[in-house]
């Protein structure tokens, strides 16, 4: 796809070379792309520690990108498409180059919610090739939250089934084979996030039995609130949906959610009360809400994934494992819960600078760009548990109509913030480059 | 079946009617667009006065056409009398910050007859690029279009959205800003634009339409004759927004033609002064024409039948703005609250939707006077990759 991306239509008349006589200045004839370890990874699927650093040297007549293993080549082949440009007489030219790059942080995401307004295939795989140009390395895939249900899944086939907008705006196991594997062919990986205990309306039309029901006065009101933590069929039914979650989402992470829940309708509920009594946990819901977390932390670490959680899964004090990954968030003083989520030993993913479905009017791509994720206080430790950051398209306003020019080119302003060093600041000179960056996308 | 409902007989047939004869003209500001609709049992009518009133129903009675789970077309009973409120109801494209392909201006017209918008207000030309191919000054858009070949509206093209917009009752009203927002006109036409002054010595930067050599006015009578003919609406949108007096201020010549016209240092004085005669020539080709509300703060002399475009909007301003233009006795066009361009996070549709023209202190007479309004998509920020769904 790389030789579609540099000649592009020119592809065609590539075949007749131009008499060399005619041509005094050097030629550079071949990429050859050298992948240096033993086990390149070709087969597998990238990872946290994936190793994506590479070294391009272009001269004549062949140049050669090294890398270690292939997520390396994969973004040095998306450099070297950079570098090729065509001149005012359809000569393609590249100046001579010597590259040794890698990214400054290791998990480089964007989120697309799928639940707020179902997203087709193409959305998402149009999607995967823009975070490709931009070595985006995560897919976050928020993928089912109150509004609807398009997760096709082979154990709870009702959840879709009565979950969904509708029978066609699904994700069928086949599409969700297509799209990790499309990822991975970008170096991609997707994380996928079933976000419990809160955001599930739309898991109680397909699952009776598992969202808490809400009371009034002594009597149900008919409306449902967050998963029901107090049944034992609610641990039994989440056993059985994070062992399919782990065996069709191969990423050793999966995202548990465990943001914004909602207390109101637990306290209204007298089973839950009772619970909470027999607990002893007073009146303390962030009790009942860590006791459930920690629940599902332990299935899902019996599947062997590690797991990332909102960052109200820390601040409420739930027990997590050492290698829970913290999202922080809450705009609000972000710095000082990056400190205290990294001062807890625990790793963090910054998101709250970027929530790129707050557009706005201008170059808001400038704001994303200045912000700098280490600066918040901490020590030289803490600062190195601070693995990335992701940004955010959350789709209350967003659907296929629109995707494509709000997250892009300003994403882009976020992907060079993850991967390119501290030291690139410089407003003015990243406007020129994202100039053309954002025509050569289109 | 039970509970199937009861079809009456299909209906196979809407009968247009429209009372004035005549297909090939164009829209105006004056076009009556009233129709009924009636559809009953076994017969649906649409009756119309002109036929774009017939369009207009046309386009209400295919909103009405239902389909159900079975795939069956059906209409309900209806009996609808419906005409305009304002009758100027516009829309502005700007195709010189960011080109827009031919495309783009046709799927737009589309949508905008979907929405029985009926003025395209076809922002051409500004400091940015000069995208209009002019037959009399072929090197206005060779030398400041984006790109002279792949980047410009021929001919043919302005054709082609004129003719696209009369068949769906749109108006196309073009605008030739000036003499502020003229930078891209300076390369093809040398001595037009005013060259700013460091001190003594030409900073080598231009400005404005130069508003004293009598080359401006002969070149403004040459283009404006050939924009008045290939341009059939009445109306022409003659700009006159943000002129800045910097670089008039700078230059020696200027500033000794501000003494001998005893402007003294009120440069709006000079602006009125171009754009009066520049009024007089458009006004001699037997155009009308709408300008920015500047030109009406300023206090140029105007035609009784200018029409104000009322633009600004620092702090709802623009309702007294309103009040102001219909009082002096002018009609008022409102755009302030609807700067599409502008977006924000959520459903900003409805602050537009709360915009009630008409409230603004004046007597009836006065209101009488708002013509209508248009919604603004500004092109800083727009080009032909996000403009569908940002402006709808």
């Amino acid at each position: 796809r790389y030789y579609e991306y540099m000649f592009g239509h020119s592809r065609r008349r590539m075949r007749g070379r131009r008499p060399l006589a005619a041509r005094a200045e050097p030629e550079l004839f071949q990429l050859q792309v050298v992948i240096e370890a033993g086990d390149p990874g070709c087969d597998r699927h990238p990872h946290l520690a994936s190793n994506e650093a590479y070294h391009l040297t272009v001269t004549e007549p062949v140049a050669i990108l090294k890398a270690s293993e292939v997520w390396g080549a994969l973004r040095g082949l998306e450099t070297f498409s950079q570098l090729v440009h065509e001149d005012d007489y359809g000569s393609f030219l590249v100046n001579e180059s010597e590259i040794s790059d890698f990214p400054r942080f290791a998990h480089r995401g964007v989120l697309l919610d799928t639940s707020r307004h179902y997203l087709p295939l193409k959305s998402i795989l149009t999607n995967l090739d823009a975070m490709a140009f931009n070595k985006f390395n995560v897919l976050h895939w928020h993928i089912v939250d109150d509004q609807s249900f398009p997760y096709q899944s082979i154990y709870f086939p009702e959840l879709s089934d009565k979950g969904a907008y509708s029978s066609n705006l699904i994700y069928t196991p086949t599409d969700v084979r297509l799209v990790i594997e499309y990822a991975r062919l970008r170096g991609i990986r997707v994380i996928p996030e079933f976000d419990t205990p809160g955001h599930t309306q739309s898991w109680g039309k397909g699952q009776k039995g598992l969202l808490t029901p809400c009371y009034n006065g002594g009597q149900p009101t008919g409306s449902f609130g967050p998963v029901n933590p107090v049944w034992n069929t609610t641990y039994d039914f989440m056993t059985t949906f994070f062992k399919e979650i782990s065996s069709v989402f191969p990423d050793e992470f999966i995202h548990l959610g465990g943001d914004e829940v909602d207390f109101s309708c637990w306290r209204s509920n007298p089973e839950v009360k009772e619970f909470m009594k027999k607990q002893g946990f007073g009146t303390d819901y962030a009790k009942l809400e860590s006791y459930y977390v920690q629940n599902i932390l332990d299935i899902v670490s019996s599947y062997n994934k590690g797991q990332m959680v909102w960052q109200e899964v820390f601040d409420h004090k739930a027990q997590l494992k050492p290698d829970t990954v913290v999202q922080v968030w809450m705009a609000n003083n972000y710095a000082h819960e990056l400190s205290s989520v990294t001062g807890a030993g625990l790793t963090a993913v910054l998101s709250a600078p970027w929530y790129l479905d707050y557009i706005s009017y201008g170059q808001d791509w400038k704001k994303y760009y200045s912000v700098e994720p280490l600066n918040f206080p901490g020590s030289e430790k803490q600062k190195k548990l601070l693995i990335g950051g992701e940004a955010c398209l959350w789709g209350e306003f967003v659907d296929a109509t629109n995707l494509t020019p709000r997250l892009w080119p300003r994403a882009s302003a976020v992907g060079e913030r993850l991967w390119s060093s501290s030291n690139v600041t410089n407003l003015n000179d990243a406007y020129k480059r994202l100039t053309s960056h954002r025509c050569r996308m289109l | 079946a039970e509970n199937e409902p009861s079809w009456e007989t299909p209906c196979t047939k809407l009968l247009v009617y429209v009372s004035t004869p005549g297909c090939d003209g164009f829209p105006s500001l004056d076009s009556k667009e009233n129709y009924k609709l009636s559809v009953s049992k076994g017969s649906m009518l649409l009756s119309a006065e002109t036929i774009w009133g017939a369009l207009r129903g046309l386009e209400t009675f295919s909103q009405l056409v239902g389909r159900d789970e079975n795939g069956m077309y059906y209409i309900n009973e209806t009996e609808i009398v419906d005409f305009p409120r304002f009758p100027h109801r516009g829309l502005l494209l700007d195709t010189s910050r960011h080109y827009l392909p031919l495309r783009a201006i046709l799927e737009t017209l589309d949508v905008m007859a979907y929405n029985k918008f009926n003025v395209f207000h076809w922002h051409i030309v500004d400091d940015p690029s000069f995208p209009y191919e002019s037959s009399t000054f072929p090197e206005l858009s060779k030398q400041g279009a984006f790109n002279a070949m792949t980047h410009v509206y021929t001919a043919s093209d302005v054709r082609t959205v004129i003719e696209y917009a009369r068949l769906r009752g749109i108006r196309v009203i073009a605008e030739f800003d000036t003499p502020g927002h003229t930078l891209s006109w300076g390369p093809g036409a040398p001595g037009l634009l005013t060259p700013c002054y460091t001190g003594e010595t030409p900073s080598g930067a231009y400005g404005p339409i130069n508003p004293i050599v009598n080359s401006t006015y002969k070149f403004v009578t040459s283009l404006f004759q050939e924009v008045s003919a290939v341009f059939p609406d009445f109306f022409l949108h003659l700009g006159g927004d943000e002129v800045d007096f910097t670089c008039w201020k700078s230059n020696p010549e200027i500033r000794a033609f501000m003494m001998e016209m005893g402007f003294g240092e009120d440069y709006r004085k000079l602006e009125s002064f171009y754009i009066q005669r520049l009024l007089d020539i458009v006004s001699s080709l037997g155009k009308g024409y709408i300008v920015w509300q500047e030109v009406f703060d300023n206090d140029v002399k105007l035609r009784p039948d200018t029409i104000i475009h009322v633009w600004k909007d620092n702090n709802m301003q623009y309702l007294k703005e309103m009040a102001n233009v219909t009082r002096a006795g002018y009609k008022a066009l409102l755009s302030a609250p609807w700067y599409l361009n502008r977006i924000s996070y959520g459903q900003d549709w409805i602050g537009a939707y709360k915009v009630e023209p008409l409230s603004f202190e004046g007597s009836p007479e006065q209101k009488a006077l708002v013509m209508g309004g248009e919604a603004c998509m500004w092109g800083e920020y727009v080009d032909v990759t996000n403009l569908t769904p940002r402006l709808w």
